[in-house]
């Protein structure tokens, strides 16, 4: 048996749209599976995990808040990864957009404004954007591979955010335990819709930067440059873009998104800095990304599909007693099945039983 | 034993998996195809030896159980990449992912089970040279293999037949298949030897390094491999002494917090990762040098004419 491909002569628009859903269900069955080898009845696991943390309302806005930080990164590196960029780095950068963020609330703690939580979304939104760009120099001016290096920038985001919390921005009243004073009031990003759940500010940031984002690639000359780029780097030369440009841009962009992110979800669901401050979205929000097919409204529905991953992790590992560790695991198979899926989009896919090359055909 | 001795002993250690993952990457990479999933193959290898080691009782069922379960994990990434053309770098990054989720569920029950340690094997009448003998000849069976390694894969590329054709399929797979050379399979084997190389690096630090599970253990030294490959500008000697290089960059950090210099720990753990960062910066400024190294079909997608 041999898996032959033929070439479209044209992308499938038809599996553009089914391939992303054919991966979802590809997952739920692998899922399926996973849980009925993990001694569970299959059934009843995926509808612990997928279903009931959508029935309660609560449980909606906790949706909204994890789904919040991975719309947002993952709109961000939509644009990098169109423009062939590759920012492995999103984890990092929400890291220190947090901890820049949070430089008003902890150590300008005395000083109570309605500026405050304004000037900490664009101290967060600076902070992810300027530590993106040490990867976008990197690239733009050393030819360094921009994988390894945002990558590299993460593990020492992280040790510094430990350092920090553990030293200088210590809550001296907080028995010793790694974290810093809590946020005032005024420095905490509201709720949407306080009566009935947590979901705060973030969300709304989120859709806003999708649609913006999806307007810019769609109907400005930016979202052009973007994907001429991304596409050859020659062509785009010839149009008169210049690629290094077009570096710094995705990189600043995507940083100062994931910054955003990180002082979002530390000031609206957390309320001080500790050494976790993510479960990982910064590499959840690259399947964010490929799973919504890097188009920023696809983006919204993929990460609140990712959102569920979480949240499913969360109740199963309660009512079914499995790890959370599943959560990741079906990340990751999710991921997997998105990119063979894709192949459809671009290519006819025969499957050859016999060992002689159709000589028939 | 003297403190210098010991300080070798633990680079060796150190630099031991940073090695053989490389070796195995440049492998690949020289094949033509770039594998970002070292780390995930790398933890899945750790967790699969430790488990082996722990249900048989011996540490050397443990390393067959590392290599295989690397190589077999590989095979994901190479279905996806070379018969489904998926793209290579998201991929990559997906085996990642799902190398950390799974390997995080698969060694749940062994987190706090003591270890079993891998033994040294004593050669005999060298082990007793003074220093050289104590460090390099009452090693472990992976330090060992790390070595056969080396010289193997140099051997290999260089010198043999099959290596000249993988090297071509790295260098131009369309004129390698206009030659007849079997280009999808040779990079299936290649993508293969990769994964069995990162599962041997897992076992190590599962079995040696620090011989017990721990979530997230290989602590991304799967990306600082590939850093290593790009350093030594796809050569198996260089890759050698880049992860000797390492190792004891990771080792006289740890040691400067033992002395405790004053500087707070979080910055000297920084150290190998800034480390990676210098050299790449290094390597890579002078455009020309990288591109001739490069093998050219490095990360581009193969689809044969029919």
């Amino acid at each position: 048996m041999r898996i032959e491909l033929e070439k479209r002569p044209d992308i499938s628009k038809l599996y553009a749209f089914v391939s992303p859903l054919l991966a979802l269900v590809l997952t739920l069955i692998f899922g399926a599976i996973m849980f009925a080898m993990l001694g569970k009845d299959p059934v009843e696991a995926l509808n612990a995990f997928f279903v009931e943390p959508l029935l309660e309302v609560w449980s909606l806005h906790e949706l909204a808040i994890k789904a919040a930080p991975l719309i947002l990164i993952a709109v961000g590196l939509a644009v990098c990864y169109r423009s062939n960029n590759w920012n492995i780095g999103a984890e990092g950068q929400f890291t220190i957009g947090a901890i820049t963020g949070s430089y008003l609330p902890i150590v300008f703690y005395d000083w109570h404004s309605p500026l405050v939580l304004p000037l900490m979304l664009i101290l967060g939104a600076l902070g992810g954007a300027l530590f993106a760009a040490i990867p976008a120099l990197l690239k733009a001016h050393f030819n360094t591979n921009e994988i390894l290096t945002s990558l590299m920038l993460v593990y020492i985001a992280q040790l510094f955010l430990d350092w920090l919390i553990r030293g200088a921005w210590r809550d001296p009243k907080g028995f010793n335990f790694p974290v810093s004073r809590d946020f005032a009031p005024e420095a905490v990003l509201p709720a949407i819709w306080e009566e009935s759940g947590r979901a705060h500010w973030a969300f709304i940031f989120a859709i806003v930067a999708a649609i913006g984002v999806w307007f810019m690639l769609r109907y400005t000359l930016k979202g052009f440059e973007i994907v001429v780029l991304g596409q050859s780097e020659r062509a785009g030369r010839f149009a008169g873009f210049s690629s290094k440009k077009m570096i710094w841009f995705s990189f600043l962009f995507s940083g100062a998104l994931a910054g955003l992110a990180g002082i979002a979800e530390v000031s609206g669901s957390i309320g001080h800095l500790q050494p976790a401050i993510s479960p990982g979205y910064g590499f959840t929000a690259i399947i964010v990304a490929f799973l919504g097919r890097l188009n920023p409204l696809g983006i919204i529905a993929s990460g609140l599909v990712l959102a569920l991953t979480y949240l499913g992790g969360e109740a199963a590992q309660l009512s079914l007693g499995v790890s959370d560790k599943v959560t990741r695991v079906f990340q990751g198979l999710l991921l997997f099945f998105v990119l063979s899926c894709d192949t459809l989009i671009y290519y006819k896919i025969r499957i050859v039983w016999s060992r002689l090359r159709g000589e028939a055909a | 034993m003297s403190i210098f001795e010991a300080i070798l002993l633990t680079v060796i250690t150190a630099s031991t998996p940073l090695v053989i993952a490389a070796l195995g990457e440049l492998v690949t990479e020289r094949s033509g195809v770039l594998n970002l999933g070292v780390e995930g193959m790398m933890i899945m290898g750790a967790v699969a030896a430790f488990a082996g080691a722990q249900m048989s009782g011996s540490p050397y069922v443990g390393i067959v159980c590392g290599i295989a379960a690397g190589a077999l994990f590989s095979l994901l990434f190479a279905f996806l990449t070379l018969t489904l053309v998926a793209n290579q770098v998201a991929t990559g990054l997906a085996l990642t992912l799902l190398g950390l989720g799974a390997s995080g569920m698969l060694g749940e029950a062994y987190v706090s089970v003591p270890g079993i340690r891998l033994g040294e094997i004593v050669i005999p009448g060298l082990s007793d040279i003074p220093v050289i003998g104590h460090v390099l000849f009452r090693q472990d069976l992976v330090f060992y293999l790390s070595i056969a390694l080396v010289v193997g894969v140099s051997w290999f590329l260089f010198r043999s037949r099959a290596g000249l054709k993988l090297r071509a399929i790295g260098d131009s797979h369309g004129s390698a298949h206009a030659l007849g050379i079997q280009v999808i399979r040779t990079r299936y084997l290649a993508v293969m030897f990769g994964g069995a190389c990162a599962g041997l690096a897992g076992a190590q630090l599962s079995l040696v390094y620090t011989p017990q599970w721990a979530e997230n253990m290989s602590a991304g030294r799967g990306w600082i491999t590939l850093a290593l490959v790009v350093f030594a500008s796809w050569r198996p000697w260089r890759v050698f002494a880049g992860g000797y290089l390492f190792g004891a960059v990771t080792i006289l950090q740890l040691h400067a917090q033992a002395f405790g210099l004053g500087i707070p720990s979080q910055f000297l753990s920084m150290l190998p990762y800034a480390a990676t960062i210098v050299v790449l910066i290094i390597i890579s400024h002078n455009r020309r040098t990288t591109l001739i190294n490069t093998p050219a079909s490095l990360g581009k997608a193969f689809v044969p004419e029919r």
